[in-house]
């Protein structure tokens, strides 16, 4: 399915709508350049989910965990930094994976031996200085 | 009180040895930044195992330094959240050894809160209250330190940190990593009216918020619209440019809550306080209002083990200790 959005607030309600949906398990991999709205759809994800936290950008750790009393966690990597997929196993990607919550990977083009074929992947191009094209595809039994 | 303490939470390893929380006795760095600079960015793998390969060595080399001896510590403290949470691990198991074989209290100490007290070793009569905003490649914090150990948060980034604005757009300039140091050298030969970039801000909520996202996807499509119109890009300029924006929504709202508090100390903590027009705005705006500015020498501004063992001691004081069960934690609040 095929997202056009105008502005960052609209990019995060798509998230949002998404982030409705999703089941504990779910992994959503972004594909997408800098600056083109990835950490605010992640944002949107986390309200969609009933998730009130700050959320922002886990470039510099890795991975922001948003962890809210009776609501699915929400685990938001960010694998800019990274070299390739041995790195995602060294920081704990499989320990997350088993922790029942939901996954939200930026840059997963650093790391394409992560998934298993079950994600959702959300690819974002720009096609303009506000205007950006959202591509969400695939989920749990789409292959 | 003479504390030993460990930082190990993203670049530098670092043991220091700290005297009730204001005497460095001894700070030791061992920085990993010519390590990844191959990589273009921090590569967690590497830096846990490499963090792992230097601490018990500069352990060693800091008590060594401090003239001490390993009875003579009193406690051992460590950094242990937020950070790369391969590499805090580190920190943490090694401190909790150490406390254990020593016989001494562990203490958790908050990476911020440490940046924060980096101003306690540089400035000896510095004293909370003070508004501090704690500025760094990961964290942008405007912090109302109340006491040693109270804070609150006024506001922070809702998106990128300030330091990740300058790293990646120093990554669209083909500047390298990290991007602080080379983005504010290029700046200097630029004038800081090149490019009208914009200043986000946050419109909903609360107004000590703030967001830098919006100001890297313009330096991004700034850089785009030169490549494809093939006008050449003024990158000392737009350095210059950048400089200014960032330090202009770092500058006002700082000092706006300072007044709302009625505090007359101001002090900027973290890694990008290193930044040259972010010091000379604050020093003018302070001059302007009045109030005395507290910046540490760019030393103590970047990550330390002293400014962990300066926040230790307080923590200590107001009997924030650990046992063995201590964790680390990648994201973890004031």
């Amino acid at each position: 399915m095929t997202y056009i959005t105008h502005s960052e607030s609209e990019t995060e309600a798509l998230g949002a709508e998404f982030g409705k949906a999703l089941s504990p398990g779910a992994v959503a991999a972004l594909y997408g350049q800098l600056g083109c709205g990835k950490t605010a759809f992640v944002r949107g994800m986390a309200r969609g989910m009933g998730l009130r936290c700050l959320v922002n950008s886990p470039t510099f750790t890795i991975v922001n965990e948003y962890l809210e009393e009776g609501k699915i966690p929400l685990f938001h990597f960010d694998m800019y930094r990274l070299g390739g997929a041995d790195e995602l196993y060294d920081i704990g990607w499989e320990d997350y994976l088993a922790r029942g919550g939901v996954c939200a990977v930026e840059w997963s083009e650093n790391v394409p031996g992560a998934f298993d074929g079950d994600e959702y992947a959300v690819r974002f191009e720009k096609t303009g200085d506000n205007d950006r094209q959202i591509t969400i595809e695939g989920g749990p039994g789409a292959c | 009180m003479k504390i030993l303490a460990v930082e190990s939470s993203c670049d530098e390893t670092a043991v220091a040895v700290v005297e009730d929380g204001r005497k460095v006795l001894a700070d030791e760095i061992f920085s990993q930044v010519k390590l990844h600079e191959i990589y273009g960015g921090v590569v967690p793998e590497i830096a846990a195992r490499s963090h792992l390969e230097v601490i018990v060595p500069l352990a060693d080399r800091a008590l060594k330094t401090a003239g001490l001896a390993r009875r003579d510590i009193d406690a051992v403290a460590c950094t242990y959240a937020p950070g790369l949470i391969g590499a805090v691990l580190v920190g943490v198991n090694f401190a909790k050894s150490a406390a254990l074989a020593l016989g001494v209290p562990l203490i958790p100490v908050h990476h911020i809160r440490g940046h924060i007290a980096a101003n306690y070793l540089a400035f000896p009569g510095l004293e909370p209250p003070f508004v501090c905003l704690a500025i760094s490649g990961g964290n942008t914090m405007l912090v109302d330190v109340r006491g040693y150990t109270d804070m609150r948060v006024l506001g922070q980034t809702r998106d990128d940190a300030a330091g990740e604005c300058f790293d990646k757009s120093a990554r669209v300039l083909g500047l390298g990593y990290p991007g602080g140091k080379p983005i504010d050298d290029l700046s200097k030969q630029g004038r800081d009216d090149a490019y009208d970039l914009p200043r986000p801000s946050v419109n909903d909520g609360n107004p000590f918020d703030m967001s830098f996202s919006g100001l890297k996807t313009a330096v991004v499509n700034l850089a785009h619209h030169a490549e494809q119109t093939g006008q050449p890009l003024d990158k000392p300029g737009l350095a210059a440019s950048l400089c200014r924006a960032v330090s202009e929504m770092l500058v006002g709202r700082t000092m706006d809550a300072a007044r709302m508090l009625g505090y007359p100390a101001v002090a900027v903590a973290g890694g990008v306080a290193a930044n040259s027009r972010i010091r000379a705005d604050f020093a003018a705006a302070c001059q302007a209002a009045g109030r005395t500015l507290y910046v540490p020498p760019l030393r103590l501004c970047g990550d330390n083990a002293a400014m962990i063992g300066a926040q230790g001691y307080y923590e200590y004081q107001a009997g924030h200790t650990a046992d063995s069960s201590l964790n680390a934690y990648a994201t973890m609040e004031l």
